[in-house]
């Protein structure tokens, strides 16, 4: 089974996030960066249904030179080869425009299965794996807990609302979109780090004529619908006074 | 015309599909509701309470159960035969999965998630959450219209849904769809088995986030929890390691509840966590990070570090020697 994976670079949940001066990104020049967590666990599965039905899992991520981190990363942890799109145009892309350029780099390698996260951690517009399917022309489904290989296709767990699921069949090839949690995530051992170092990046251009899909006119901290009453002091202090008021003003202890 | 797009199974409507209908009320244009299915005239006739110009029925056997490729298929026709300026949708599991399909088929673009719809330089916005919660953006469609939205439940009070005087019209939807264009079978919905603990029925809850970093530290959160009377409860990345079973996780893929306190340690608020507690009576956030969007919806909160201040807390409860008893004290 030949099985792609993307992955997005994504800035670490422990960065304190600041608007940019154009109020319209976060400064993001010095982050620290990271893969983006429900990737980490499509990355993961791709590894696993690799080891069950054999075949190549290839990682796929677009953006500017600096997400040959994550494609690393995600060599070192035991994806076979890597596709970069790169481009620092890619760096106000929406999700239209990623899924066009990431269908354009992989369209002709023919993939059996797909993976995407069901959403990234920064924007979160849970569109780009649904987007590339159609424009794979391949049929796909989202928020998978689990991968079934059937003959002549997947059968696959899909996670709907307040914890109830569904088991969905399709044919091959396939593209789903991967929910955290559907597997037990591996790390990358010292001999995957050093194998990654001989493993193939093929880097190549996004298509010219990427027209964006909307625009932010302006990024800013929300306003504060409810006013939490803050409660000072060292921690004992703190907590003493938690204690005092939950007992006696709000009565729930 | 804004047309939004209900959603209904086996003749059940979705709550949630009332909130693009306010949205697209607030906006002040003519609003047309479309909802596919079979055996729709119920649901139809619900919809039709709302003040709008028309409900649109698009039924077909194929459409018994929902299938990503049917229902782009037949709202590809609608939207085109329609010509609306704007298509709304409610942001639900469904619609993630087959509206940006929807929207690229027709070479539209398509803003997911929500929050409010606003006017800014004599362009239409829409507000959404970025970076999970912790800012928010306008966003603004470029490119032909119509354009698509799709807005988070829970953004819009269903019950502020203006009513129509009459009940709108309903209208049958002619289309075609091959069976063959659809790919998928899908199985019937089920739960997994029962669940060991209902949280809905708990007074207390500590819940836990990913601010406890390993899970030996888990039993720092339990010993609290007994000190309070209250049961423990989890964010999803918790469950997701197992470090908790999945069954005491708390948000729009885990339980529902609204105890008179729910504690919150290390748990940022991200918006499928807050669906899940925000009906809570009491909400006490401990957070090392002031901006961290829990403090949004929490009465009290403490900006610290949760290894310091749990067991404080502990030892101040057990200091009482209260437990849960409730008895005043000074
Ligand atoms: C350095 C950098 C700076 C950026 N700055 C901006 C900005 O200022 N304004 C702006 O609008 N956008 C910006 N973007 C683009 C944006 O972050 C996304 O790549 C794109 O919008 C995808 O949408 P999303 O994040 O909502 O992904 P979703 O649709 O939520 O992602 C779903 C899944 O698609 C896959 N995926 C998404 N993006 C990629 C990718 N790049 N490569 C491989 N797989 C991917 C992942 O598997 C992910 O889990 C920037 C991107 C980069 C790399
Ligand atoms: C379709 C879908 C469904 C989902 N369903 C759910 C769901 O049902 N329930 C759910 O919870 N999530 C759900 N999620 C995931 C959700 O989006 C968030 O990723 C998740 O809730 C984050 O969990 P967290 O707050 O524990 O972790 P993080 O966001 O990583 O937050 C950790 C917090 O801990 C704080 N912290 C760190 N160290 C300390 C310390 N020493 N002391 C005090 N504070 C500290 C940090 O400041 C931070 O705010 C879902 C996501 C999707 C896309």
């Amino acid at each position: 089974m030949k099985i792609a994976v993307c992955v997005k670079q994504v800035v670490t949940r422990e960065w304190p996030l600041r608007v940019d001066d154009a109020r319209t990104w976060v400064q993001d020049r010095d982050a620290s960066f990271e893969m983006n967590e429900p990737d980490a666990y499509a990355l993961e599965e791709a590894l696993r249904l690799k080891e069950q039905h054999g075949g190549e899992v290839v990682v796929c991520s677009a953006g500017p030179p600096r997400v040959a981190q994550v494609i690393r990363e995600a060599l070192a942890r035991g994806a076979d080869r890597a596709i970069r799109v790169e481009s620092n145009a890619l760096a106000t892309a929406d999700s239209g425009m990623v899924a066009e350029a990431l269908a354009a780099a992989i369209r002709d390698e023919a993939f059996d299965l797909v993976l995407t996260g069901l959403q990234s951690d920064d924007q979160g517009f849970a569109q780009t794996g649904v987007v590339l399917a159609e424009l794979l022309g391949i049929s796909h489904a989202t928020i998978i807990m689990e991968v079934q290989v059937v003959e002549g296709g997947l059968r696959v767990k899909r996670e709907l609302e307040g914890g109830w699921f569904q088991w969905v069949s399709m044919p091959s090839p396939a593209l789903l979109t991967i929910q955290s949690g559907i597997n037990q995530l591996r790390y990358a051992t010292l001999r995957g780090i050093m194998a990654a170092k001989k493993k193939e990046v093929r880097v190549v251009e996004p298509p010219a004529d990427l027209a964006p899909h909307h625009e932010i006119l302006e990024l800013y901290v929300p306003e504060k619908a409810k006013q939490t009453r803050l409660i000072e002091g060292s921690p004992v202090e703190a907590a003493t006074e938690l204690v005092r008021v939950l007992r006696e003003e709000a009565r729930v202890i | 015309m804004i047309l939004v797009i209900a959603e209904q199974r086996d003749g059940v409507l979705h709550r949630a599909s009332w909130e693009p209908i306010l949205a697209a009320q607030q906006t002040g244009q003519p609003v047309q509701v479309a909802v596919a299915g079979v055996s729709l005239a119920s649901v139809a006739g619900e919809l039709a309470a709302a003040e709008v110009e028309a409900v649109l029925t698009i039924e077909h056997p194929a459409l018994e159960s929902y299938t990503p490729d049917g229902f782009v298929a037949v709202f590809a026709d609608v939207v085109t035969g329609t010509q609306p300026d704007l298509v709304f949708l409610p942001h639900t599991y469904q619609t993630r999965e087959f509206a940006p399909k929807l929207a690229v088929r027709l070479g539209r673009s398509l803003i997911t998630d929500c929050i409010a719809v606003k006017q800014r330089d004599n362009r239409l916005a829409f507000v959404r959450p970025m970076f999970q919660g912790k800012f928010v953006a306008d966003v603004a469609p470029t490119g032909p219209a119509p354009h698509f939205a799709s807005f988070q439940i829970g953004a819009f009070r269903p019950d502020a849904v203006t009513r129509g005087a009459t009940a709108a019209d309903i209208r049958a939807v002619d289309i075609t769809l091959e069976a063959a264009v659809i790919r998928q079978t899908m199985e019937p919905p089920f739960k997994e088995a029962k669940q060991a603990v209902d949280l809905t029925q708990a007074e207390r809850i500590v819940a836990v986030g990913r601010g406890i970093k390993a899970q030996e530290h888990i039993a720092l959160v339990e010993t609290l929890a007994a000190a309070l009377g209250a049961e423990v409860a989890a964010s999803r990345p918790i469950c997701d390691s197992g470090w908790l079973p999945m069954d005491r996780q708390v948000g729009s893929s885990g339980q529902t509840v609204s105890p008179k306190l729910y504690l919150a340690l290390g748990i940022s608020g991200a918006i499928q966590h807050l669906v899940g507690m925000k009906g809570s009576a009491t909400i006490v956030a401990i957070n090392k990070d002031a901006e961290a969007p829990i403090f949004e919806v929490a009465d009290f909160g403490i900006v610290g570090d949760l290894f310091e201040v749990v067991p404080a807390l502990v030892a101040a409860l057990n200091a009482e020697g209260g437990g849960s008893s409730g008895a005043g004290h000074p």
